[in-house]
């Protein structure tokens, strides 16, 4: 962890351990799983409903488990569509962001000015607003400029939401690049961008994946602003169509709901992993809480 | 120097220009429009909607007459004290400090669990929750299992559901601030203190707590924000009632501007929500301030 920002001590894993041996005590753990029960009650329902072609509301274990539900979904306009307009959507939306925000980070941590200090809190500012209100007035906002229901104007939409954070967490990881590695890059003649593209970032990789699926996961899972701005369902994420379905057989195929949740929220789950197994929640966090 | 200063500043600051450009046009954009667009009578479909004309203050006049507004602020702030800063703050924080005590294998697995709610998209943590404490839910059963008897929380304490839903939604954020905080605590210090005799609890409240101060505040700012911009969970398990019982500004916001296809009052609600956001972001930049210099 090289790239950490500013903080040169090492960062613990995600959700390793930190108790120290011969500390171990067993009331703490019986708290512990008590309150780790009650988070996984809600939890148990969806794994063991989509299981169960038959399911309800209720908690209980399949009379006949099997995958009926999940090949019940298994069809292009149900799951597919939905899927890849999620995936076009979060890729899209990340990418956008971190180039956006690798650019804007570059002369903000390489220079000094007086430009910086408020630029930066301006930023974190930006990412103080409630974002489900300006829903109302962006939704206003597409209809004048005619950019309802197109999937660019959403994307660079909901990058802009990412952004604040980003550029933070960004400029945050590229303080960790020594400009000394830049300097020998000058002297051959290299270009400011040559520089940032050929050594910053190769050597801030970590720090990049790390935004690329913060944000990623963040539009993955992103309800309102395409339920607000995607009309038409061709175009509509997973997130959206799951909950038309939802309205549509409510009553009668809470199995299928639950298999539908499952297949959907399985990419993120892999993507957090991936993350978590560097240090990189903790990593994250200490890129985007501390300045 | 063939360039001036000024000029090359300007340049080096070039790659700036796209993030400008995105955060005017979506974001400082649509807040602008809001505080304008509420000030008139857009609707969503008509003459109102091709051709809104100026109403001046109606809109917050028509706010401070109408029942539903001050229901609805005092719903939100019931929902962001009760889930966000005491729930998920104190929850996150006690789930930390018992992490450093027990056994390595049993925090982590708890963690995991508290984080997976955490990482979910958020409508699918909406559905879960609302199968649980529906009707025939998971927490009736766990009731009828005790001997107690059932509700259906969803409609006889719909703000009650939802504040606790958020609890298992939010508390891994601050879990997770929380465990990086205490592992910046020296140990060297509170082991000092454990020489000097002090107990659990006093060392908890005069040493560690004074010692992630810092973290504390963010966290309270960071979770309150969060709290505050809360539509799905909410949407999804009551959407707002029964009869505006769990309607709270985000709700509001959207209901009167889509369903009742009112834009330039939703925009007022929303505009309400938008100042009191951006007073806790400028109390919140404060703080972080303060505490650098």
């Amino acid at each position: 962890m090289t790239a950490t920002a500013r903080t040169a001590r090492p960062l613990p894993a995600g959700t390793g351990a930190t108790a120290r041996p011969g500390r171990s005590s067993t009331p703490a753990d019986a708290v512990l799983l008590l309150i780790g029960a009650s988070f996984l009650l809600p939890l148990l329902w969806l794994i063991l409903a989509s299981l169960d072609t038959r399911a309800g509301h209720e908690l209980q274990f399949p009379a006949a488990p099997g995958l009926g539900n999940f090949a019940a979904i298994a069809t292009p306009e149900l799951l597919l569509r939905p899927l890849w307009n999620s995936a076009v959507l979060s890729g899209g939306t990340a990418a956008v962001t971190l180039v956006a925000a690798v650019l804007a980070a570059y002369p903000l941590s390489r220079y000094s000015s007086r430009f910086n200090r408020p630029f930066m809190y301006t930023i974190l500012f930006g990412t103080c607003l409630p974002i489900t209100a300006i829903m109302v007035p962006v939704y206003g906002l597409f209809v004048q400029f005619e950019l309802l229901d197109s999937m660019p104007a959403t994307i660079l939409f909901m990058a802009t939401t990412a952004l604040p954070m980003a550029i933070w967490m960004t400029r945050n990881f590229m303080d960790g690049v020594p400009v000394s590695l830049e300097e020998a890059a000058w002297v051959d003649g290299a270009s400011r961008m040559t520089a940032l593209r050929t050594i910053v970032l190769p050597l801030m990789k970590q720090g990049l994946g790390v935004v690329f699926i913060f944000v990623f996961i963040q539009a993955w899972g992103n309800f309102f602003v395409p339920f607000v701005l995607l009309l038409s369902e061709a175009r509509q994420p997973a997130a959206v169509s799951i909950f038309s379905f939802f309205g549509q057989h409510g009553a009668v195929a809470y199995g299928q709901l639950a298999a539908f949740s499952m297949v959907y929220s399985l990419p993120v789950l892999a993507l957090y992993v991936i993350v978590a197994r560097g240090g990189g929640s903790s990593f994250a966090l200490s890129g985007a809480v501390r300045g | 120097m063939p360039v001036p200063a000024a000029a090359r500043q300007l340049i080096r600051y070039l790659p700036v220009l796209p993030a400008v450009l995105l955060l005017l046009v979506f974001l400082a954009g649509p807040v602008f429009w809001a505080f304008n667009a509420s000030f008139t009578n857009a609707g969503l479909t008509g003459r109102s909607a091709r051709d809104p004309s100026w109403v001046g203050l109606d809109n917050y006049q028509r706010l401070l007459a109408d029942p539903v507004f001050p229901l609805s602020l005092l719903l939100t702030v019931m929902f962001v004290a009760g889930s966000a800063v005491l729930g998920q703050n104190l929850l996150g924080l006690v789930l930390a400090l018992l992490m450093r005590r027990a056994r390595p294998a049993v925090s982590a697995v708890v963690g995991t669990t508290v984080v997976a709610a955490w990482v979910l998209p958020e409508i699918v943590a909406a559905f879960a929750a609302y199968a649980y404490f529906s009707g025939d839910g998971t927490l009736n059963q766990l009731l009828r299992v005790l001997g107690l008897g059932g509700q259906d929380w969803l409609y006889a304490f719909p703000m009650m559901a939802i504040m606790l839903a958020n609890v298992w939604r939010g508390t891994a954020f601050s879990m997770l601030v929380y465990r990086a905080a205490l592992n910046d605590v020296p140990a060297e210090v509170t082991e000092a203190a454990q020489m000097d005799g002090a107990h659990g609890w006093q060392r908890l409240a005069f040493i560690t707590l004074p010692m992630i101060r810092g973290s504390i505040t963010t966290n309270l700012m960071l979770v309150t924000l969060q709290t505050l911009a809360v539509f799905t969970l909410v949407w999804v398990m009551t959407a707002g009632g029964p009869a505006n019982a769990s309607t709270t500004l985000p709700v509001l916001a959207y209901l009167e501007a889509f369903k009742f296809g009112d834009i330039g009052y939703g925009t007022a609600v929303a505009s309400v929500l938008i100042l009191i956001g951006a007073a806790f972001g400028l109390v919140y930049i404060r703080l972080l301030k303060d505490s650098r210099s």
